[in-house]
């Protein structure tokens, strides 16, 4: 890049910037090598999903995987044996898969949020939607609430929870419930309150038994997969990011703020009302689902922006496959490692997490 | 020649016929407000406004601190709606367009207070594209040289993979120019856009906006730099217009002890504009 014409005007070329960062691609991605890393993540994710499948504690390898999934895809695959075909397609399969949904929508909810409410701490739990999950699961699992004849399911509860709570927070912030900082701050109050609530429930009328399973549930666990779980989680999240990828220029222009967007012709509060809709009831499915497991939506689309930049064309996508492949592993380790002993997995994405964070963080502060 | 390109430089054809950084004709607006009113809970900011642009004038909008200068401008730039009167772009009400349509003749450069922004200077010019782009559409290739066009008009070239969080507040200051620029406005509205800016870089600039063919408003505190760049001055005092008109039926002493509770001798420069000197507190 030669200097600018007017030696007064030009500021001191910036040596190198251009040619260090030489692989720009008109589709949004500036960074180097940035048109190679989603293909490869989704080949890293497919393989993942495989490999997670063949790992457990009964002896399977990635063949048998494929032979019992092409089994029941109705392809021309010699079956396996029953016992480890149901181990593959009733319990792992189901089980990676969601791991992979709830890791997916998580990490995209995580940066559509902060991108809307220009806050890096922003998480999908910001509207209140994992303390409200806790309070309606408890609030079933202690108090045994009954709708008609039948119990209702602690993912009923969870996901009836996490629904009120997001209305309350739309109620607390009002009319002007679009201002990032006004919802942030109805999120953090309502939080509080079913947090407390929570509290009371379980100390007024708990046996240690519950206690224990709501905590277990509460920190994230994806024991209860299933394939209706898969099913509805899938459908939700895939319509949920298929929304919030068709914002992603107006998640870029909100950088600048409300005024700026607004300038470059996105109806502003209209476009907020609509992604923190879609984001809470994306959050809320999958807290059903799998209980709140934290960090996924936190960290990962910072360590994701790191590496390939912040235009949200690229960034969701590249959110979503790297949010599965992360939860996919943390959710091996948290039932392999400790076997048969299993861990909460709320535990492992932390664990495992915050050292790659740190690498990513680190490596980035020396190469501005 | 100066690093901004008065000329209109940079300015892609309208109708994307031809991709490539070239010359278009503008079609600088006409812009008036006519007696706008408007308030934030219940305090009165601006009351009974009026402000004529003629096509391609550069009007600069003077006042004390807190008379209204950017809250008059978000209501030019069709950011809020009056609570009473109207603004005209071209005689067609703002309220009337929509937001798309407004992103593609009018541009803002407000006061930036953004820092953290992880995005390439680049990446920030491209914004301005958006108006132009099908909402589902990535960054055209065209675009990209548009904006590096612009870059380097505004003399940043070389700074293209510079980080926002890296830039100074002149630096951030001329890349926010450039992306309001690329956004091919009809109406191009700046506040305090001379803010972090070197003497030279303000100069250039006011250079730059006195010559586009492109309708400009844009609020100044340095009275002098006012009066020699623009073609028309509006003085608002109290959120009321106080004086409006040439730079010389504006700026008196009178007016400006008025509006500013400054002492001024104002005299006439060679180039028959005023020029302010101020005197010193208690002389």
């Amino acid at each position: 890049m030669s200097p600018p014409v007017a030696p007064s005007l030009a500021p001191a070329p910036d040596s190198g910037a251009g040619a260090r960062r030489a692989s720009f691609t008109p589709a949004g991605t500036w960074r180097p090598g940035g048109r190679y890393v989603l293909p490869l993540a989704v080949f890293l994710l497919l393989t993942s999903i495989a490999a997670a499948v063949a790992v457990g504690s009964a002896d399977l390898s990635a063949a048998d995987v494929l032979r019992s999934v092409g089994t029941h895809l109705g392809l021309p695959a010699r079956p396996l044996l029953p016992l480890p075909d149901s181990i593959v397609w009733d319990l792992r399969l189901p089980r990676v898969l969601l791991a992979a949904l709830v890791g997916a929508g998580l990490a995209v909810c995580g940066a559509v949020l902060q991108a809307l409410t220009r806050n890096p701490l922003a998480d999908p739990f910001l509207l209140g939607i994992s303390s409200g999950a806790s309070t309606g699961a408890v609030a079933v699992l202690v108090l045994g609430i009954h709708v008609g004849a039948g119990p209702v399911g602690l993912t009923t509860g969870a996901f009836a929870g996490s629904l009120a709570a997001f209305g309350a927070v739309l109620l607390l912030a009002g009319r002007r419930a679009v201002e990032p900082t006004r919802i942030v701050l109805a999120g953090v109050a309502v939080s509080q309150l079913f947090s407390a609530v929570t509290s009371l429930i379980v100390i007024s009328d708990a046996h240690t038994q519950d206690t224990r399973g709501v905590t277990f549930w509460l920190l994230g666990s994806l024991t209860a997969a299933s394939w209706p779980a898969v099913a509805l989680c899938a459908v939700v999240t895939g319509v949920g990011l298929l929304v919030c990828w068709a914002a992603a220029t107006a998640l870029d222009a909100f950088a600048f703020g409300t005024d700026t967007a607004r300038s470059l012709g996105f109806s502003t509060g209209r476009t907020r009302l609509l992604l923190f809709g879609v984001t809470a009831l994306v959050a809320a499915t999958l807290v059903a689902a799998s209980g709140a497991i934290g960090f996924v939506g936190l960290t990962v689309p910072h360590a994701v922006r790191f590496m390939i930049g912040s235009g949200h064309r690229t960034l969701l996508p590249a959110c979503a496959v790297t949010g599965a492949t992360f939860l996919i592993w943390a959710d091996t380790a948290a039932r392999t490692v400790f076997s048969p002993q299993e861990l909460p997995v709320g535990v492992l994405t932390a664990v495992l997490g915050v050292p790659v964070f740190a690498l990513v963080m680190l490596r980035r502060t020396a190469t501005p | 020649m100066t690093g901004w390109d008065a000329t209109g430089g940079g300015r892609a054809t309208r109708d994307g016929r031809d991709g490539g950084p070239h010359v278009a004709g503008p079609r600088p607006a006409l812009l008036r407000a006519d007696q706008i009113g408007w308030g934030v809970a219940g305090v009165r900011i601006l009351a009974e406004v009026a402000l004529t642009a003629e096509p391609g004038a550069t009007v600069g909008l003077l006042g004390p601190n807190g008379s209204g200068k950017s809250s008059l401008l978000r209501l030019l730039a069709g950011l809020a709606r009056p609570d009473s009167g109207l603004v005209l772009l071209d005689d067609v009400a703002l309220s009337t367009l929509s937001r798309r349509a407004l992103s593609r003749r009018i541009a803002v450069v407000t006061q930036q207070a953004v820092t953290d922004v992880e995005m390439s200077a680049l990446e920030v010019v491209l914004l301005g594209r958006i108006p132009y782009r099908p909402r589902l559409a990535g960054v055209a290739a065209a675009d990209v040289a548009l904006a590096r066009h612009a870059l380097a008009e505004a003399g940043l070239a070389g700074f293209e993979q510079r980080r926002w969080s890296t830039l100074s507040g002149g630096e951030r200051q001329r890349v926010d120019l450039a992306r309001a620029l690329v956004q091919e406005p009809d109406l191009l509205l700046l506040d305090e856009p001379t803010n972090h800016l070197d003497i030279r870089h303000q100069l250039d600039l006011l250079q730059f906006l006195s010559e586009s063919a492109t309708t400009v408003v844009v609020t100044l505190h340095d009275l002098n730099l006012a009066a020699q760049y623009c073609d028309r001055l509006v003085l608002l005092h109290a959120g009321r217009v106080a004086a409006a008109g040439a730079p010389a039926e504006v700026l008196t002493a009178d007016r400006i002890a008025q509006a500013y509770r400054v002492r001024a001798d104002v005299d006439t420069a060679a180039d028959g504009r005023p020029r302010v000197r101020y005197r010193r507190p208690g002389s």
